[in-house]
């Protein structure tokens, strides 16, 4: 039902619970939220993603595994144009956010409504209350009296206030690796995000930070859409609906999380997931 | 073989000696600096000097107050017209700049570094006294306000670049602008270190003598407003260092210690602050 | 940089269309407000640079109309008749400088050998930070120095000392002033040994370690890998700290005016007074008496302006290839 296991090793997440059947799920609405067409992308004249094509469900979690230097992260960017920070990079096709195309759309808007968490925690250097605040001051988002209500409501989301209600005026960098992630997807939290983009978010954790941000993925489930980059194939089939398998800048295969993983199309995919290469 | 490989180790042993040596005669000049300007200038340093203006000529006693006064005045007129050009022009640098006009602009204000300050006293000379007929406080502090755009530059521009990319992406994915990112952030997070590098340019251009001699000139009396000749510590070191009068030659010691120590009070300071980095720097 | 994305496949329109729109968010949220403010400001530093090299041409029109290129070559300053000659002047500077730099570079270089190279890093740390607050040190508080306590040194002590042994020389005869050019010499030497080690230590920290460590591993001696392998390799940023240096010597004023003894005149003797180009400006431009004279001392300073521009670029390009090849050297 969604758990991958390694020979020996299994991981429970405590408190997951995958109330919904799947037919339950299906019976929802299946909105695309982010509908993606044909998107090549280039370094200068390097290609690096070729005809990606895929839609990501709204409400639901989306996964995209693959090796190292597959081109999934270079995708996530894409998707709230973090890609317009490198001079030489290049954007072409069809990236529908609601059917409207992100590229016409004010990009600071844009990643208003798409968040991003990176793959190592990068606190700004002030306090944990002005870590989270920062997104709603900029965006001129909340009068000065509802700040600290957000800012609490967001850390209660990341499954931090319990441990950092006391010092919220401490620098964000005295928390511990794990603290700091969580603290980032508090901070990206803070301004309502419709969709949540997370680059390998748990890369540099340990398991039980891992578990910890994987629960509260499971309760964003629904009222937003997260798309996790990930090169841990378990996590992927821990915690995603649907999942993309990227190889050489190339989607070989989209699709349920369960299909991916019990029953790929593709040849190259279930190398991968029996692990005989990446 | 042996007696080779003796040689050699000689020659090894004498070279670092000799090296040694003259890195000792190097820095021993700094002590010798430092120990008679220690030595003369405390023992004339007296609160008369803080405090009087100087007495009229060949008469002893006075003191230096307005110098100190007038320094202070062309110091803050080079920090306000030198500082927000190099502070901006480096954000330009190294946030917005296209290639060829960031080369221009870098080789341009290494170039402005390379100017003689006499040169720059001229420039100040062409520009702000002769259209005024007299000279003034501005003038002088507009010499040294050029003289320290390019150090500000040069400072701003690095510590800028220092500020890793992680936390420029992580303002940008939460929405900000590009100028509200570097307001908000990458800024913020190296204006310690910019400062200090302001700091450090202020401390140079402080002790510069030559190119008040014809722009702030010198002034006996306290200057009335901007518009005035303007004493200044370095032209009273030099007006009473070649002078006849053994008082004033006192009085040069003990404004030359004041000079120094704020020089070197601020040199030593503001490497301490930036051997010292924040967290966020470290990236 | 976030930059506008170009889309090549779909219509002109829908490209242009997009351009627009960027432009217009750029300017509501004040990106492009920003972007001109700052670069309006890095203009600016271009602007005065220009306008420096401008004042000092248009300045000194006068004597380029009465003198020409004889200006250079003439040795007469004399402002009562108006004759103005540059040569005292160049000469003062070239010989102050240069022999500055003869005394000032083994100094320098072997004190940079050992900073970098032989002394332990602590002693090293320490050292060089000496040797930088020593740059820090204004030139009127070294020329405060220089008058009280040099001068009485080299006319009570040193020059006999010279007469006595060397005085077969013309450069060290005639009557012993204590100021002068030998004086001059000794202070610019104490300024540019700063910037000689700190520069030179640099270019030598930044040999990569594989040559050190392959001449070590030859069984050279730590000086012979130092002088043999490090010092070459690191060779054109040391020529290049001897060109920064000998910028800042030409340039130097105030140390230099307060020993040098202010005559305009050429002689071999290094006991006998002379000028400099910083040295003269700063001296009579108050006292400049007539346009001709002013503009003469202009056009001194824009003989100094180009000459220091000149070398400091070419210093600056020896010491770019220095720090920058990781490779083979020239």
């Amino acid at each position: 039902m969604g758990d991958v296991t390694e020979p020996g090793v299994m991981i429970r997440v405590p408190g997951y619970e995958r109330a919904m059947a799947d037919s339950e799920k299906e019976a929802h609405e299946s909105v695309m939220k982010i509908s993606v067409n044909k998107l090549d992308f280039y370094y200068g004249v390097r290609q690096v993603l070729f005809d990606i094509s895929l839609q990501i469900q709204e409400g639901r979690i989306t996964a995209l595994i693959g090796p190292s230097g597959c081109g999934k992260s270079t995708f996530l960017r894409t998707l709230n144009r973090m890609h317009e920070t490198v001079r030489s990079a290049r954007a072409e096709g069809e990236v529908l956010l609601d059917g409207q195309s992100i590229f016409e759309m004010d990009v600071v808007n844009l990643r208003r409504r798409v968040g991003m968490v990176f793959q190592k925690s990068n606190p700004f250097p002030k306090s944990i209350y002005e870590n989270v605040a920062y997104g709603l001051k900029v965006n001129g988002m909340a009068r000065r009296g509802l700040i600290g209500e957000v800012v609490e409501k967001s850390l209660r989301r990341a499954a931090l206030w319990e441990e950092v209600k006391d010092q919220l005026h401490k620098s964000a960098y005295a928390l511990s690796g794990g603290q700091q992630q969580r603290l980032c997807i508090a901070r990206a939290l803070a301004i309502d995000p419709e969709v949540l983009l997370l680059d390998e978010p748990c890369s540099a954790l340990d398991p039980i930070a891992t578990a910890k941000i994987e629960e509260l993925l499971f309760a964003l489930e629904g009222t937003c859409t997260i798309v996790i980059v990930t090169h841990n194939m378990q996590q992927a089939a821990r915690v995603a609906d649907h999942t993309g398998f990227f190889l050489l800048g190339k989607l070989i295969e989209f699709n349920k999380t369960d299909i991916i993983f019990k029953n790929p199309a593709r040849k190259e995919t279930e190398d991968y997931i029996t692990g005989r290469f990446g | 073989m042996k007696s080779r490989l003796a040689w050699r180790k000689f020659v090894n042993g004498f070279m670092l000696s000799l090296t040694g040596l003259c890195a000792l005669v190097s820095v021993s000049v700094l002590l010798v600096v430092l120990g008679y300007l220690g030595w003369n200038g405390w023992q004339y340093l007296t609160w008369t000097f803080l405090t009087h203006l100087p007495a009229p000529v060949g008469e002893t006693g006075g003191g230096m107050a307005n110098a100190i006064v007038g320094s202070g005045t062309l110091l803050l007129i080079a920090a306000l017209t030198g500082i927000p050009t190099g502070l901006l022009g480096g954000i330009y640098l190294a946030e917005f700049g296209g290639k060829t006009f960031t080369f221009l602009v870098r080789y341009t204000a290494d170039l402005l570094n390379g100017v003689p300050s006499i040169v720059m006293g001229i420039f100040a000379y062409t520009l702000v006294v002769l259209p005024m007929h007299h000279f003034s406080a501005w003038a002088g502090g507009l010499a040294l306000g050029v003289m320290l755009i390019p150090i500000v530059l040069r400072s701003t521009e690095d510590f800028l670049r220092a500020v890793p990319m992680p936390l420029r992406e992580g303002s940008l994915a939460l929405g900000a602008s590009k100028w509200k990112a570097i307001v908000t952030i990458v800024v913020p997070a190296s204006i310690r270190a910019i400062a200090t590098g302001a700091l450090l340019g202020l401390a140079r251009v402080a002790g510069e003598t030559a190119p008040l001699l014809f722009t702030s000139f010198n002034n006996q009396y306290w200057s009335h407003g901007l518009n005035q000749p303007t004493a200044s510590l370095p032209v009273m070191i030099y007006v009473y260092a070649t002078g006849p009068y053994a008082d004033w030659h006192r009085q040069a010691w003990a404004a030359g210690f004041i000079l120094l120590m704020l020089v070197l009070v601020a040199n030593i300071g503001a490497r301490l602050i930036l051997s010292r980095r924040s967290p966020a720097l470290r990236g | 940089m976030p930059v506008p994305i170009e889309n090549s496949s779909p219509s002109k329109a829908q490209g242009s269309k997009r351009a627009l729109y960027s432009f217009f968010r750029r300017l509501r949220s004040g990106d492009e407000i920003a972007h001109l403010i700052v670069l309006a400001f890095a203009a600016l530093i271009v602007l005065i640079t220009l306008l420096l090299v401008y004042e000092l041409w248009t300045h000194s029109v006068l004597p380029r109309q009465r003198f020409g290129w004889n200006f250079l070559v003439t040795s007469k300053w004399d402002p009562v008749f108006e004759h103005f000659g540059a040569l005292p002047f160049i000469y003062g500077t070239l010989i102050t400088s240069s022999l500055s730099l003869v005394l000032a570079l083994p100094l320098g270089v072997g004190a940079a050998i050992f900073l970098a190279e032989l002394a332990p890093p602590r002693i090293s740390h320490g050292l060089t930070f000496f040797v930088e607050l020593l740059a820090a040190v204004p030139s009127v508080i070294l020329g405060l120095l220089g008058v009280f306590l040099l001068v009485p040194l080299l006319r009570t002590e040193v020059e006999p000392f010279l007469k006595a042994t060397l005085g077969f020389l013309p450069f060290f005869q005639g009557q012993m002033y204590g100021i002068g050019l030998l004086a001059a010499v000794v202070i610019l030497t104490i300024m540019i040994i700063p910037f000689i080690i700190t520069i030179s230590r640099e270019v030598l920290l930044a040999v990569p370690v594989e040559q050190r460590e392959a001449a070590l591993a030859l069984g050279a001696t730590r000086w012979e890998a130092t002088w043999r392998v490090v010092v070459p390799y690191a060779k054109t940023g040391i020529y290049g700290s001897i060109f920064l240096a000998l910028a800042r010597a030409l340039g130097e004023t105030m140390a230099v005016t307060m020993v040098i003894g202010n005559d305009p005149r050429i002689s071999a003797s290094l006991f006998a007074p002379g000028y400099t180009i910083a040295a003269v400006i700063a001296n009579e431009f108050t006292e400049a008496t007539g346009n001709l004279y002013l503009q003469s001392l202009i056009e001194l300073g824009l003989v100094l302006f180009l000459v220091t521009i000149i070398i400091n670029a070419l210093a600056r390009v020896l010491i770019l290839l220095t720090t920058r090849q990781g490779t083979a050297h020239p």
